[in-house]
């Protein structure tokens, strides 16, 4: 299954900077959760991983920031810096599906978590910490709890944790699965808004079309049982994105597009 | 309510979850207690007023003797004509209650750590805890005192016994409770063993660690009591359990009562004070420690 390559949706002349080759997984149940997968991230892209449940999008994102090997094949960086394990180290922001916060810690301890674990000087780190929650819209919330913030606060903290190390890839497991929709909506376009200030590489899972397509530039349509690539669009559409675009023929068109594509991919 | 948090320049307008900053109400309060909470300390306290005075009147009724069931007016005046021998005899028990519960606390969660950091160790070593906290203290404290030869490290030995199991337990529970998906992101930031340990499976384990903490506090003193009762030991240095031995011997009941009493509200004072550090540690955060409006 190489369609990946085969439709060559990479653009000429962007920078590779993950490469999956040829990866599978197996766990210890037998499942095959993912099986022969190929794929290229370009630097500085948005691509989002849409699928079913079940199609191993979400193995595959955590083998990709190393969260778990591949049974077969590699997945190779194209600069990433390793730390003495060879893991990539501390260039990629991960964001779960739950916000995953420290209970005990406040806003601002949570989001330097990751500057406090590589040793930044905690003057630095509170610094680049309250200037990341101002970032996501959280001023004024640094000595907050968990529990003192709403569904999506929580998210957006757990955002600005991933993003500040400055890495050079973000990966995203569903973070906005659970969060109503305006609450998406707004979050959405905040993502985009970072991204495009940021320049990283933002890897999305989801299983909404809609939101897939408002995001990105590129969709990976898998399915499942085993989890493989199906379809590899790019979304020709200019951003910013807002909520004009949310009514254009355009995201009508590509929506259509990727619906069908998933749906292939269910029945596959 | 406080002007700080609802002050318009607090709260930055621009349609972000930022406006939703949650709004504290201040309680009203009478002699320092919230009087929210008063009615949850006048019941029982009625009910104890009630039952004292209940028993005073069959006491004087019945004209039961003194030896028999003393009134609570005469054992509160034991408490008071007494005060120099018991509070000496209390102060004996309690140093070696707060001995035990420091052993314990250390060597609980010390061991806790260990086990965590290595599966061998815990496999190796704790079906011997376990052994140990079921083995009743009563049954091999006469081993213990002979065996150690100082009275006071024996005692302290079996209260210690007592109290320790529960922390052991509750801080490995604490520690291998840390959420799945942080120790995830742990591992991510290639955090060493040390980091995991001290700023996630610590803070994690803490609830259970106090959970743990709270029985052994009530644990340690009846250990330090039983221990007594078996060594019996007279002398400057005797413990309540002594006091309460010698006061059955010579039919001095009034005394056993108030010595008795000496401990229980020894046991709640304990009890409390763990209560109250707990609440302290985990108010903030803890959903055991919350208050909720719904």
């Amino acid at each position: 299954m190489n369609l990946a390559e085969a439709d060559g949706p990479v653009a000429k002349g962007a920078k590779t900077l993950v490469a999956v080759r040829h990866v599978s997984k197996q766990f210890a149940n037998g499942t095959i959760a993912v099986r022969d997968v190929n794929l290229d991230l370009a630097r500085g892209e948005f691509v989002s991983l849409l699928g079913p449940s079940g199609c191993g999008k979400s193995t595959l994102l955590r083998m990709i920031a190393g969260l778990g090997d591949p049974s077969v094949g590699t997945i190779d960086w194209a600069t990433m810096n390793h730390d003495a394990w060879g893991r990539p180290a501390r260039e990629l922001g991960f964001v779960f599906q739950d916000p995953t916060l420290m209970p005990w810690a406040t806003a601002l301890d949570n989001v330097i978590l990751p500057l406090k674990l590589s040793g930044t000087n905690k003057g630095e780190a509170q610094a680049r910490g309250a200037e990341m929650l101002a970032l996501v819209g959280l001023k004024g919330f640094e000595t907050s709890y968990p529990r003192e913030l709403s569904g999506g606060m929580k998210m957006r903290v757990s955002i600005a944790r991933a993003l500040v190390t400055h890495p050079k890839i973000l990966l995203m497991d569903e973070p906005f699965a659970a969060l109503d929709e305006i609450t998406r909506h707004k979050l959405n376009d905040d993502l985009l808004r970072l991204w495009e200030a940021n320049q990283f590489t933002a890897v999305f899972v989801t299983h909404s079309v809609f939101e897939s397509v408002y995001l990105s530039q590129r969709i990976v349509v898998m399915a499942a049982r085993p989890g493989r690539v199906m379809a590899d669009l790019r979304v020709e559409a200019p951003y910013p994105r807002d909520d004009l675009f949310r009514t254009s023929a355009d995201y009508a068109h590509w929506c259509r597009i990727a619906s069908e594509k998933l749906k292939e991919a269910i029945s596959a | 309510m406080t002007d700080a948090t609802l002050s318009p320049a607090a709260v930055p307008h621009d349609g972000t979850d930022a406006e939703a900053r949650p709004i504290f109400r201040e309680d009203r309060k009478v002699l320092g207690i919230s009087t929210e909470a008063w009615p949850g300390i006048l019941a029982p306290l009625g009910i104890g007023v009630f039952a004292l005075a209940a028993w005073e009147f069959i006491v004087w009724w019945r004209e039961i003797p003194h030896f028999i069931l003393p009134g609570p007016w005469l054992i509160a005046k034991t408490l008071v004509t007494d005060w120099t021998t018991l509070s000496a005899s209390l102060w004996v028990t309690l140093r070696i209650t707060a001995a035990a519960l420091i052993a314990a606390v250390s060597l609980g969660v010390g061991l806790a750590v260990l086990f965590t950091q290595s599966k061998w160790l815990e496999k190796s070593l704790f079906p011997y805890a376990v052994i140990l906290q079921v083995t009743p203290v009563v049954s091999i404290a006469p081993l213990i005192i002979i065996w150690v030869g100082d009275i006071n490290l024996s005692l302290l030995i079996c209260a210690w016994i007592v109290a320790f199991f529960p922390i052991l337990s509750n801080t490995i529970l604490g520690l291998n409770s840390a959420d799945h998906n942080l120790r995830n992101l742990f591992e991510l930031y290639g955090a060493s063993r040390w980091q995991t340990l001290r700023y996630l499976r610590l803070p994690a384990a803490l609830p259970y660690f106090l959970g743990g903490l709270k029985i052994s506090g009530g644990l340690a003193l009846i250990g330090a009591v039983v221990a007594e009762f078996v060594a019996g030991s007279g002398g400057s240095a005797s413990g309540l359990a002594y006091r309460i031995l010698e006061a059955g011997y010579q039919l001095k009941i009034p005394r056993m009562f108030a010595a008795l009493i000496m401990i229980s509200m020894s046991g709640i004072a304990i009890f409390l004070t763990i209560s109250w550090i707990s609440h302290l540690l985990l108010r903030r955060w803890h959903e055991s420690a919350l208050k909720r409006e719904n």
